[in-house]
């Protein structure tokens, strides 16, 4: 009974990995790092954690918990509350019906998919404050913040991959 | 793996979690929508929540800043290593300018001491400074605040100035137990009274997401000079008169902007003015450079 218990709650550990994984990457994007221009294009981590696990494996990361983690990253980052659920779920909308595409293909395919995914929620963001704050905003930030999340694309992507070797398999 | 269920409760609701299937993810979208409403209508609530749960993270944050602090603290160590003999011979001249200028404040001192015992001027009392490190950067492409270690529990109220070194980088826009959350003047949503140095002339500084904040509601037929200094104008009781703010330039479009005298993208540590809500700050504290 022991070992099954302790066999469970292994499993349950490893289950949470790709949770954990969101987590962390939403905290480190929070670090301050002292370079000029850095804090307004902060590569999206979270995007591209996302990203890896809806198209790897979408049944330990349900819709109703990446909702929640975006709430949660807009109450610690002071962002109009909404905005990171909202484009978060249209990109797990988007990914878990074309993730077929995106699975039997090589590296490079899931890295274009990235990028059009990464520019996706760029414009959903900059949609959505333009319309908060009734001005047609700056969108260079936000597409820089794109670009710089599809260059660093395989950093992530390899650690992920290796800690989901890892744990999980 | 997922688990498969054949129980009959599943059996009879399997339609109903079919349909509620088919509709997740609009549902999803539309709470999402309905999030942004109630975060413009209850706003009081949202941002109790913002300060439980920015309470909750800090400490973990400031945990994780701190290496990148000191891999930040290194490489500025050795860049000045490089370039120790120029800085050197810079700070020298310095030093000698400096000099002239601290005779003449002196002299400036006692001569204002004694024209105001003439006028018998009521000083302002000195303001108080909570000084706290900055552990979060939440950044993204159209929000420009930071969440520093002091809260509440320390003093720090909601509408209070925050200094970094010698200039003005923020209001406190939100107040935790032992967190706050600081709005930069660069933020779309900042909004700081300010007076022009020279011309005394009152204008707002207001924040566009750009490094350099615009001036706004400046009369066209008064001169704005790039170089001239920008100070805050007490003007809304918000924050006391006198801070220093930034530098006038002349932007691309012609429009007059302000560049900041703080570096806002390597902000370490912040100083929470409270200057008791009395209005006005002490003369001597005004002085850029005194609040250290």
């Amino acid at each position: 009974m022991a070992g099954g218990f302790w066999q469970r709650l292994d499993q349950t550990a490893r289950n949470l990995l790709p949770f954990g994984s969101i987590v962390v990457a939403m905290l480190l994007t929070m670090v301050p790092l002292p370079l000029p221009g850095y804090s307004s294009v902060t590569p999206p981590l979270v995007l591209i954690c996302l990203f890896y696990w809806v198209v790897h494996r979408p049944d330990l990361l349900r819709p109703l918990v990446v909702f929640a983690l975006g709430v949660l990253h807009d109450l610690i980052s002071g962002t109009p509350l909404g905005v990171t659920p909202l484009y978060l779920i249209l990109t797990y909308w988007l990914l878990i019906t074309q993730r077929r595409f995106f699975l039997g293909h090589s590296f490079g395919m899931l890295w274009i998919g990235f990028s059009l995914v990464a520019l996706g929620a760029a414009a959903v963001q900059w949609v959505v404050f333009a319309l908060m704050s009734a001005h047609l905003l700056d969108a260079l930030p936000v597409l820089v913040q794109a670009l710089f999340g599809v260059a660093l694309f395989p950093l992530p992507t390899y650690v992920l991959q290796r800690l989901h070797r890892a744990y999980l398999s | 793996m997922k688990t498969r269920n054949n129980g009959s409760v599943v059996r009879i609701a399997a339609p109903f979690w079919g349909l509620l299937q088919r509709f997740y993810f609009p549902v999803l979208v539309l709470a999402a929508i309905a999030l942004m409403m109630i975060g413009h209508v209850n706003i009081m609530a949202v941002e109790q929540a913002r300060a439980r749960v920015t309470d909750a993270f800090t400490p973990i944050l400031n945990v994780m800043s701190r290496p990148a602090a000191s891999v930040a603290d290194m490489l500025e160590y050795m860049r000045q290593l490089i370039d120790l003999h120029d800085e050197n011979d810079k700070l020298r001249q310095e030093n000698a300018r400096l000099r002239q200028w601290e005779q003449v404040a002196l002299r400036l001192e006692a001569e204002n001491r004694s024209l105001r015992s003439l006028l018998a001027f009521k000083a302002d009392p000195p303001a108080n400074v909570i000084t706290a490190r900055v552990v979060g950067d939440p950044g993204g492409a159209f929000v420009r605040t930071v969440v520093i270690t002091a809260g509440a529990r320390d003093g720090v109220l909601r509408g209070q100035a925050a200094m970094a070194g010698q200039g003005l980088v923020g209001r406190v826009v939100q107040v935790g137990e032992w967190s706050s959350r600081v709005l930069l003047i660069t933020d779309l949503n900042a909004r700081i009274p300010v007076v022009l140095e020279t011309t005394r002339q009152r204008a707002m500084l207001a924040g566009d997401n750009s490094d350099h904040p615009t001036l706004l509601y400046v009369p066209a037929n008064t001169p704005v000079t790039p170089g001239e200094r920008v100070f805050t104008s007490g003007h809304g009781g918000l924050f006391p008169p006198g801070l220093p703010v930034g530098v006038v330039e002349t932007g691309k479009d012609g429009q007059p902007r302000v560049v900041p005298m703080a570096d806002l993208s390597r902000l370490e540590h912040l100083q929470i003015v409270d200057f008791g809500g009395s209005g006005g700050l002490a003369a001597e504290a005004s002085q850029p450079g005194a609040m250290q």
